[in-house]
Order: structure tokens, then C-alpha cells, then sequence
């Protein structure tokens, strides 16, 4: 699924390269124009008097020529389209409106589960110290594990810039105008990426608490951050991210003796909307709640190994 | 925001059934929505209208078939109805819901020409 939003698709890039699909890659215009490329071909359509819509996996040459005002949706079952049989009928379709990023999502997570590869989404509103914590999680996990970052924004490079100056590797993935990533792109950057075999990939996400709760990467867990120079309420101004989340990381807890924030109320917020939710404290800057966080994600490596040793036998 | 990638995600599923079942003209979707979803349905039918123009179901009726949020109460140990997924439990107050049932998000049906 190549999407973004408010429409601004072809504006993803993966570390400055234009993301493309070798599948077909569609855009579409604010007047409505799509036009498509596949193959890395150029393909040029006049801005606006023709739509030319590809189906999923076609490229161009399976698909009839746009011509004038008209509408091609490939030479399949479209193409026998019936002139003069004008009464409605009803299609029974029962699809999720997710089920393509899903698909992506399997591929991703059956990937990482034949590699041992821990994958967590990391997720929170911008500002958190989500980078700043992931820097800090990088330095001290040296030479215990390997790991890699893919990093999402909606432009620049400047946080994978930070993750490579700690000596791990990061692909930067930028959104454009999108507000989350999905699968498909997570999909592109492994292939760049190629994380070895029983590492940590951390993948983090666009700042934003809304979107992304509704994108599954292919991720063993989203971790969500949240900061204690946050409100409290956050839990429950954004219930759907808190009720995806495996694990909160209260962050910036190094901060608290300047504020008047509730540890205990944000705890019970988030654990209303999700009763399970582990928590730990945590701060980069003082080292809080740091070793619980690295055994947490040494644990998850282990059971990732071990389903992986599972997968191999059977 | 994401209404839109929602958006481009039904009409993507519409056009996979016009290849797969040969239609060409979409004259009305029927969406079921589930009240825990994260979907604002206003967002998703501005952005189903924008998204569709152009394409085989322009202007075509968007029906939202909203389902109530159903959560099983590990207190009571029964199923319950709830509103948002802060809710307590009606009968007892407890938070250790499970939540079963209005998370959905599909294409139900189509009406096709």
C-alpha cells in the first residue's frame, strides 16, 4: 500500500531516493489525474482529461492504452464489461479496509520471524525523546547486541544522522505529507537495510499519537513513549495508540522533581485502556529505568530466537 | 489524518473485486465501521469523496454501517457494551476489558452496475 495522506503520494522517499514500487507505483493528483510507473519507466500522462487506474501488481504493459475520457481498469474481467446491462446488483465483498497493509504486515513479520529479528515499533507524539532515548539505548546495548533503526519523518534526514553517529546502522524513511508509516515502506527499507540475522530492528515511527496505532508493521510489539512533560490525560486523549502499545515508557522521569505530573494517574489512565500495559520509568539523561528497558528487549530477542528455532523444526 | 490512507484502502479493495468479479460502475459502498475503530467517520467520507473522483465509483453513496463496541469483562466474566476503549465495565466499573467486537473496519457490500 503506497499510501500517504492528504494525497501526497510519490512524495515518500527512503534516504533521499525517490521510493518506488517495481510492482507499479501510482499517483494521484489533487484533481483526481492518477498516472502510474512501473519498472523505474518514466511514464508522462497530460495533467488532466484521462484516468488510468492500475489494479494491484499490473504494470503497464498488461493494462490497456489510455485514451481520451475514458477509464481503463486493465484487460481483465473489466475488459468483458457488458454494454446495455445497466441493472445494479449487489457484490458481497467482506474485506478489511486494512487488509493490503496487512498482507505487507505478514510478509514483514514472517521475515523477521525466519531471522530471529526482534522488530518494535516505536510510537508517540512528537517531542517525547524518543531519538534521544533510542541513542541512548544504541550506546549501551554496544557490542551486547546488534541493531538497527529505521528511522520515519515526514522530511530531513537530521534523526538518522543522529542514530548512524552512534555507530548503528539507520535508513531514513520520509512520509512527505504522510502521517504514519505502513508496512509497505518498512518493507522497501529492509531491503536496504537487511538487518542481520538475531538483531534488534527499531523502527521509529512518525511523531504522532493517532495515525500510526491503526498501521501494523510486521512489529513483535509498539512501544509508546510517553513523556512526563506530557499530561497525565494522554492515556485517554489517545486511547487506540495506548491500547496497541506492548510496553509504555514513561520518559524523562529525570524531570519530575520540576513538575507537578502524576506518575501514578498517567499509569492508571494508560492501564485503563489497556489492563495489561507494562510500564517502565525511564530517562536518558539520568539512566533511569535504563537496565530494565535493555533486559526487556534482550528477553524479547530470546523468545524471538526461540520461535525462530520453533519455525525451523517444524 | 490516516482517513485518507483508509480511504484509498477501500477504493483499492473496490477495484480489486471489479477485476476479479467484472463491474465497472460503483453506485454505492456499504462500510462497517466499528465504534472502537479508529476511524472518524466524517473524515472518511470527505475523504472517500475525494479519493473516488475519477475513479469507477465517483459519486457513488457511502453507507456506514456503524457496530456497537462489545468488550468481555474479566471481572463479571461477562460480554458487556462499551462506548470508547477508556470505558469502565457498566456492570462492575472494573478497566480489565477485553475487547471483542466494534474494532472492525471493512467493505461490506457494493452496489454495482
Amino acid at each position: 500500500m503506497c499510501t500517504t495522506c492528504g494525497c501526497g503520494a510519490g512524495e515518500t522517499r527512503i534516504d533521499g531516493a525517490e521510493h518506488e514500487d517495481e510492482h507499479g507505483h501510482e499517483h494521484v493528483h489533487a484533481d483526481g489525474t492518477v498516472h502510474s510507473h512501473s519498472h523505474g519507466q518514466a511514464h508522462e500522462h497530460a495533467a488532466s482529461g484521462h484516468v488510468y487506474r492500475p489494479l494491484a501488481g499490473h504494470t503497464h504493459h498488461d493494462l490497456a492504452q489510455p485514451h481520451g475520457d475514458h477509464i481503463h481498469f486493465g484487460s481483465g474481467a473489466a475488459g468483458a464489461n457488458a454494454p446495455g446491462l445497466s441493472q445494479s446488483r449487489m457484490v458481497q465483498i467482506e474485506q478489511d479496509i486494512l487488509g493490503k497493509n496487512n498482507t505487507y504486515a505478514a510478509e514483514n513479520r514472517r521475515q523477521f520471524a525466519a531471522r530471529g529479528v526482534l522488530a518494535l515499533n516505536l510510537v508517540s507524539s512528537p517531542g517525547s525523546g524518543k531519538t534521544t532515548l533510542l541513542c541512548r539505548t544504541i550506546e549501551m546495548l554496544n557490542g551486547r547486541l546488534p541493531i538497527a533503526v529505521v528511522e520515519g519523518d515526514q522530511q530531513t534526514s537530521q534523526d538518522a544522522e543522529r542514530i548512524r553517529a552512534t555507530g548503528a546502522r539507520a535508513v531514513q524513511i520520509n512520509t512527505g505529507k504522510g502521517c504514519h508509516l505502513d508496512a509497505h515502506m518498512v518493507g522497501h527499507a529492509l531491503k536496504s537495510l537487511a538487518p542481520d540475522d538475531n538483531s534488534v530492528l527499531m523502527i521509529e515511527n512518525v511523531g504522532n499519537l493517532v495515525c500510526p496505532a491503526a498501521f501494523d508493521l510486521g512489529e513483535a510489539h509498539k512501544v509508546v513513549i510517553l513523556s512526563v512533560t506530557e499530561g497525565e490525560d494522554k492515556p485517554i486523549k489517545y486511547p487506540d495508540m495506548f491500547r496497541a502499545a506492548g510496553l509504555m515508557l514513561l520518559n524523562k522521569c529525570d524531570l519530575l522533581p520540576y513538575l507537578s505530573y502524576d506518575v501514578d494517574k498517567a499509569i492508571d489512565f494508560a492501564r485503563r485502556v489497556n489492563p495489561g500495559l507494562r510500564v517502565i520509568r525511564t530517562s536518558a539523561t539520568s539512566g533511569e529505568g535504563m537496565a530494565e528497558w535493555l533486559n526487556w528487549i534482550e528477553a524479547g530477542l530470546a523468545a524471538q530466537g526461540q520461535g525462530q528455532a520453533q519455525a525451523a523444526v517444524a | 489524518m490516516h482517513e485518507m490512507s483508509l480511504a484509498q484502502g477501500v477504493l483499492q479493495v473496490i477495484e480489486d473485486a471489479a477485476l476479479k468479479q467484472g463491474f465497472s460502475r460503483v453506485s454505492a459502498v456499504w462500510l462497517e465501521i466499528g465504534q472502537l475503530a479508529a476511524v472518524e467517520v466524517e473524515s472518511i467520507r470527505f475523504c472517500f469523496d475525494a479519493v473516488t473522483r475519477g475513479s469507477l465509483a465517483e459519486g457513488s453513496r457511502l453507507e456506514i454501517v456503524a457496530t456497537p463496541g462489545s468488550a468481555w469483562c474479566m471481572q463479571c466474566s461477562a460480554s458487556v457494551t462499551v462506548q470508547a476503549l477508556y470505558d469502565p465495565c457498566p456492570q462492575c466499573g472494573s478497566h480489565q476489558l477485553q475487547v471483542t467486537g466494534g474494532n472492525e473496519m471493512r467493505v461490506k457490500e457494493l452496489e454495482v452496475d
